[in-house]
């Protein structure tokens, strides 16, 4: 049997060797080849750029009123909160998931039952922190289909998730979190730039 | 003119596999000869595959893949383009009719066992051949860039953000933006017309091939090959699938039609079901339409995602939702190895499977009706309710199906 030999000597020694050392070397020059186009799905550079801060005149927000902004391409909202609706938020507490703000969706300077600078100013991103939807101002207190427990807040229509008037989220929703209260600064009373923390930005 | 004709198909034979493949894949093809209706929707997926295939190339030729220009180039399409309305609602209303065919396909699969031993394989190619469609439908649902459009990417994309730790980073490497844009469109697009009816064609091409290689099952769920005539070896239950079953195919094309164009003319919104309202408003970042939902072959799913409200274990109710959600479209791949049933086919099925089989079609229906409607406190609960039926049905089949007690089963189809 001289002209056959089996896969086992075919295999063996310096063969099994190559065979590695060519599969390795291929599989490295795939892995190789696919970073520049996995990496060219990532946020371009225009992208990167556009996410300027924002400057919003509040003089003529009446209390109650909400005002949408648009800020890196998401809604941010702000709310001037009457006292009435600044009494609601500490007698909710008890139904939401984290009251005291604990999980870092804000930042320290808003750590505080408003999750606000000023107490009267909500500044929030109007984003569902469940799946992405943009949730509704209820502000009317027990309308039929929110219930009588109801004392104003936001209802996103997508998934059903409330959160109170600090955007702070209820207990027993689809939503996790609370809303996410960006960077922002007051450049003077009337003057609110978000999306930075510090004057010089603007 | 014969002699011309053999001597063409005789030059091209020596050169191409083309009579042999013929008789291989049709004329000799041998088929049991006892389908019935629920077997004419695996060509009609065909049919349809062809349909999308053809419209969505003349779509392409006025369509614009730009966030600014999506939707008006879609209303240019309706109104402008000759019959361009007629080729967009054949595409719109073919998607929706892929997804009819395609669960009454995989339906007849489940009641006739057709995933069982040796069609385990076959199934599976079934099942990813469905994911990809779901992507299809995805993706092309976004191109209108309509409210709809929008803030269901919106939600889908989210839920890449919902898997821990590398979820933030993943979503923008999906978007190609912080948020969903024109990047995210254009992409999606790309996706929508190249990558995923190339991956479709190709696993179609498998799902046939692997069909032929173990032959079809059958409504009495007899493996005809094995009860062959031993002088001509050809299955005793067998008919040629040409002319036989593309003969009667033919016949379940026509009513297709039928009722395809009876859609397409009369009502290619379907009451919102096939179309929705607010996809015809183009899409707005900062409001979310009063009420969303997704398109009806969705909703199911849909239900099951917002159906978990309570943190369970270490993971939140956010992540369960999408584990539920990704899960009962994945459960459907183990069927093969969750049935333990003697019996094939429901025909000699007991009442347990029955009773199981009904169930979780009317959980699938609730379901997906639940999934059409605004959240309240009575639907949730139902929603869970039915969620927890719809997984039963999988998870506890491995018992129920072989405590059966089923009927034996016949050998060969009766006359």
């Amino acid at each position: 049997m001289a002209d056959s030999f089996s896969i086992n000597d075919e295999m063996s020694g310096r063969r099994k060797f190559l065979v590695a050392a060519t599969s390795l070397a291929g599989g490295v020059a795939g892995a190789a080849i696919a970073t520049p186009f996995l990496l060219s799905m990532m946020p371009s550079e225009r992208a990167k750029a556009a996410g300027a801060p924002v400057e919003v005149d509040i003089s003529k927000l009446e209390p109650g009123m909400l005002l949408m902004v648009e800020w890196r391409g998401k809604v941010v909202w702000v709310l001037n909160r009457t006292t009435e609706m600044l009494a609601t938020l500490e007698k909710v507490e008890g139904d939401l998931a984290d009251p005291n703000s604990e999980r870092k969706q804000q930042p320290e300077y808003a750590r505080n039952r408003t999750r606000s600078i000023k107490p009267e100013i909500l500044v929030t991103e109007g984003v569902c922190t469940h799946l992405g939807c943009s949730p509704v101002f209820r502000k009317e207190i027990a309308p039929a289909d929110l219930g009588p427990d109801w004392l104003g807040g936001f209802f996103c229509p997508c998934h059903g998730s409330k959160f109170d008037l600090a955007g702070r989220v209820y207990k027993s929703v689809p939503a996790p979190t609370n809303m996410v209260v960006p960077p922002h600064v007051y450049l003077s009373d009337s003057r609110l730039l978000i999306g930075s923390e510090s004057e010089g930005a603007a | 003119m014969s002699n011309l004709f053999n001597s063409m198909i005789g030059w091209i034979d020596k050169r191409f596999p083309l009579t042999s493949n013929w008789k291989a894949h049709l004329s000799e093809y041998y088929a049991p000869k006892n389908f019935n209706f629920w077997y004419f929707f695996g060509s009609l997926a065909l049919l349809v595959l062809v349909n999308q295939l053809l419209t969505g190339i003349f779509l392409t030729m006025n369509y614009k893949p730009d966030a600014s220009l999506a939707f008006s180039s879609v209303e240019y399409i309706m109104r402008d383009v000759d019959y361009g309305w007629l080729i967009r609602y054949m595409h719109s209303t073919g998607a929706s009719m892929f997804f009819v065919v395609v669960y009454l396909h995989m339906f007849r699969g489940m009641m006739y066992g057709s995933y069982r031993k040796p069609r385990e394989l076959l199934w599976l190619i079934g099942m990813i051949i469905f994911f990809v469609l779901m992507s299809l439908a995805f993706t092309g649902y976004i191109l209108p860039w309509g409210q709809m459009s929008y803030w269901g990417a919106q939600v889908i994309v989210s839920m890449f953000g919902a898997i821990p730790t590398i979820g933030e980073s993943l979503q923008q490497w999906v978007l190609g933006d912080f948020t969903l844009s024109d990047a995210a469109l254009n992409r999606f697009f790309a996706y929508h017309v190249v990558t995923l009816p190339l991956i479709l064609l190709i696993l179609v091409f498998a799902h046939i091939l692997a069909l032929h290689e173990v032959g079809s099952n059958n409504p009495d769920g007899i493996e005809i090959k094995q009860n062959k005539n031993p002088k001509t070896g050809i299955p005793v239950d067998g008919i040629p699938f040409h002319p036989y079953y593309t003969v009667k195919d033919i016949v379940g094309v026509v009513v297709f039609l039928i009722v395809f164009c009876g859609i397409i003319f009369f009502a290619p919104e379907m009451g919102g079901y096939f179309l929705e309202y607010n996809n015809f408003i183009p899409a707005n970042t900062l409001q979310t339409p009063d009420h969303i939902a997704p398109v009806w072959y969705f909703t199911p799913y849909y239900s099951m995602l917002r159906a978990v409200t309570v943190n369970f274990l270490w993971i939140d109710a956010k992540l369960w939702g999408v584990i539920l959600m990704a899960g009962s479209v994945i459960i459907f791949c183990f069927l093969p190895w969750l049935d333990r049933s003697p019996a094939k086919s429901i025909r000699y099925k007991g009442l347990y499977f029955k009773t199981a089989l009904t169930l979780f079609v009317i959980s699938f229906f609730v379901l997906g009706w639940l999934g059409t409607k605004s959240p309240t406190p009575l639907y949730t609960l139902l929603a869970q309710i039915f969620t927890v039926i719809y997984f039963a049905f999988f998870i506890l089949m491995p018992w129920y199906s072989k405590i059966d007690k089923t009927k034996p089963e016949p050998k060969r189809v009766k006359e």
